[in-house]
């Protein structure tokens, strides 16, 4: 906790107006924009992606799903300059497939999809696991179309997880650093996000401009942590009632 | 619903985001065969970083089961002031940046630091040096032991450890008999996870260890040196051995989480 103690002391040096003009250097917002946009971004196609997924992996069942199950926590498992390295070797300049995305702002939106994939997955699949299939039968045999029984019976029941998933990949795309490294090339104003913003700040001695943003950085991770315990908690709160 | 549709959407993601690029790293690795990947493993700077890497996971890892456990036990057995406190402090590195971790480090321990001038007088080295890198690395995994011991501690109950002390048992036989045995599986599932996040741990590293070559390089940084300096081979070898790691870390949980969800 002191650590944390001296990072905000530390951002606040200079006084509230040295805050404020180490946060409003057009740097800085340039590369808060894009961290926030591309982990609003990455957070939706996982909420997408991850769901469906989650469902394969519960309500499908082929060759391979064990193996398919394990290779989700890969993410948790690479470090994360090695996931960047990898990323580059297929979407680098030398792409087998002919795909190049080095450098640009697409790189920066797929480093954080691999780095987040496993979190809707794993907030979605045990409440898909738990549910009661009676509840869909029931829906179908009373006229339901396929879409509507997801839109109205599987849909609210999976929401809170699905949103849990969400605020937890937000929350490590925002502060996601190893894995762009490598594969954005760190470019001010173009694919520099916070992180690696930070990182430049106290590299060229400037302690306080890097404090500043971290504390804004800090302040974004704090009220994650506290919606994800509030959806939690409005979450079971439905369960027992 | 026909399924392959969903199906196909899902494996398509996997292989474009997790198994494609890793395959194609193994596949350039040993394309010339195992030597030259064998001979950028063994560069004496490599050989090094993988050292530093086996010694700072090793003393993290035992502070942090430790840390983990005793956690976990006052979050569900105790109430005291300050535990909502606690139990959201322990989350907090999940959701911090690395670089944001190793900043809050640099300015606490750095020269201009709280308590930069005590370490000055005192002649101790922290930053640029292990045990800042170390320090950094407990930080950023504190939160998984305690994370998979907390909900196994909730389920068993406190149901057996007080049939234990009401036959006499002291509080340290009852943790030894009776709660540890019960919670083993979460402690192991817990210290597999640490331990990759140790091994894997970039950013709160790249910032206090000054990346010395053959000093203060582990063998993540090390990774972005060999690519930076375009030896492409060398990272790659590098990435490869990490990556194995990772597999056996996936095998490992895939063959405890059942145990742990039956005990």
């Amino acid at each position: 906790m002191l650590p944390i103690a001296a990072l905000v002391a530390s951002s606040g040096e200079d006084g509230w107006r040295g805050f404020w003009d180490a946060v409003s250097d057009p740097g800085a917002v340039a590369a808060l924009k894009l961290t926030l946009l591309a982990s609003l971004a990455v957070s939706l196609l996982n909420a997408v992606l991850g769901t469906i997924t989650a469902w394969v992996l519960v309500r499908d069942d082929f060759r391979g799903k064990a193996a398919m199950n394990a290779i989700i926590d890969l993410p948790f498992a690479l470090p994360t300059i090695v996931a960047g390295l990898t990323l580059l070797a297929l979407y680098g300049p030398k792409s087998p497939v002919g795909i190049d995305v080095a450098y640009s702002r697409t790189s920066v939106v797929l480093a954080l999809l691999f780095v987040t994939l496993p979190f809707v997955v794993r907030t979605v699949q045990p409440v898909l696991q738990e549910l009661d299939r009676e509840m869909e039968e029931a829906a179908k045999s009373l006229g339901a179309s396929e879409l509507k029984t997801f839109r109205r019976v599987i849909l609210p029941n999976i929401l809170p997880g699905i949103l849990s998933g969400i605020a937890l990949a937000f929350a490590k795309a925002v502060g996601e650093f190893g894995s762009l490294v490598i594969i954005t090339g760190n470019l001010p104003y173009k694919t520099e996000v916070s992180s690696v913003y930070i990182f430049g700040r106290i590299e060229s001695g400037d302690g306080t401009g890097a404090a500043a943003t971290a504390v804004v950085l800090l302040a974004i991770s704090f009220a994650l942590l506290l919606s994800i315990g509030v959806i939690r908690h409005v979450a079971t709160r439905h369960e027992h009632a | 619903m026909r399924r392959w549709p969903l199906r196909v959407v899902a494996i398509g993601y996997l292989l474009a985001i997790l198994v494609g690029p890793l395959a194609i790293v193994f596949w350039r690795t040993f394309e010339d065969g195992v030597d030259p990947a064998w001979s950028a493993l063994t560069q004496p700077d490599t050989v090094h970083a993988f050292e530093l890497t086996l010694i700072i996971t090793a003393i993290a890892v035992p502070v942090n089961t430790v840390f983990g456990v005793v956690c976990a036990l006052a979050i569900v057995r105790r109430s005291f002031p300050g535990k909502g406190l606690l139990n959201a402090f322990i989350d907090l590195p999940l959701a911090l940046s690395p670089v944001v971790v190793g900043l809050a480090l640099f300015l606490l321990y750095g020269r201009e630091g709280w308590f930069g001038s005590w370490l000055d007088r005192h002649d101790i080295q922290f930053l640029f040096a292990l045990p800042s890198m170390v320090v950094a690395t407990i930080f950023v995994s504190i939160p998984f032991v305690a994370r998979e011991v907390v909900p196994t501690l909730r389920e068993i109950g406190d149901d057996q450890e007080q049939a234990a002390r009401t036959l006499g048992a002291s509080g340290w036989q009852t943790f030894w008999r009776i709660t540890l045995p019960s919670i083993r599986w979460a402690v192991i599932y817990g210290v597999i996870l640490t331990t990759a996040r140790c091994l894997g741990e970039y950013g709160a590293v790249a910032v206090v260890s000054g990346r010395l070559q053959g000093e203060t390089e582990t063998a993540t940084l090390r990774v972005q040196e060999r690519y930076e300096s375009f030896d492409l081979a060398g990272a790659y070898a590098i990435s490869i051995l990490l990556a194995v790691v990772a597999i056996a870390v996936l095998l490992t949980m895939t063959v405890i989480r059942p145990r742990e969800e039956h005990a």
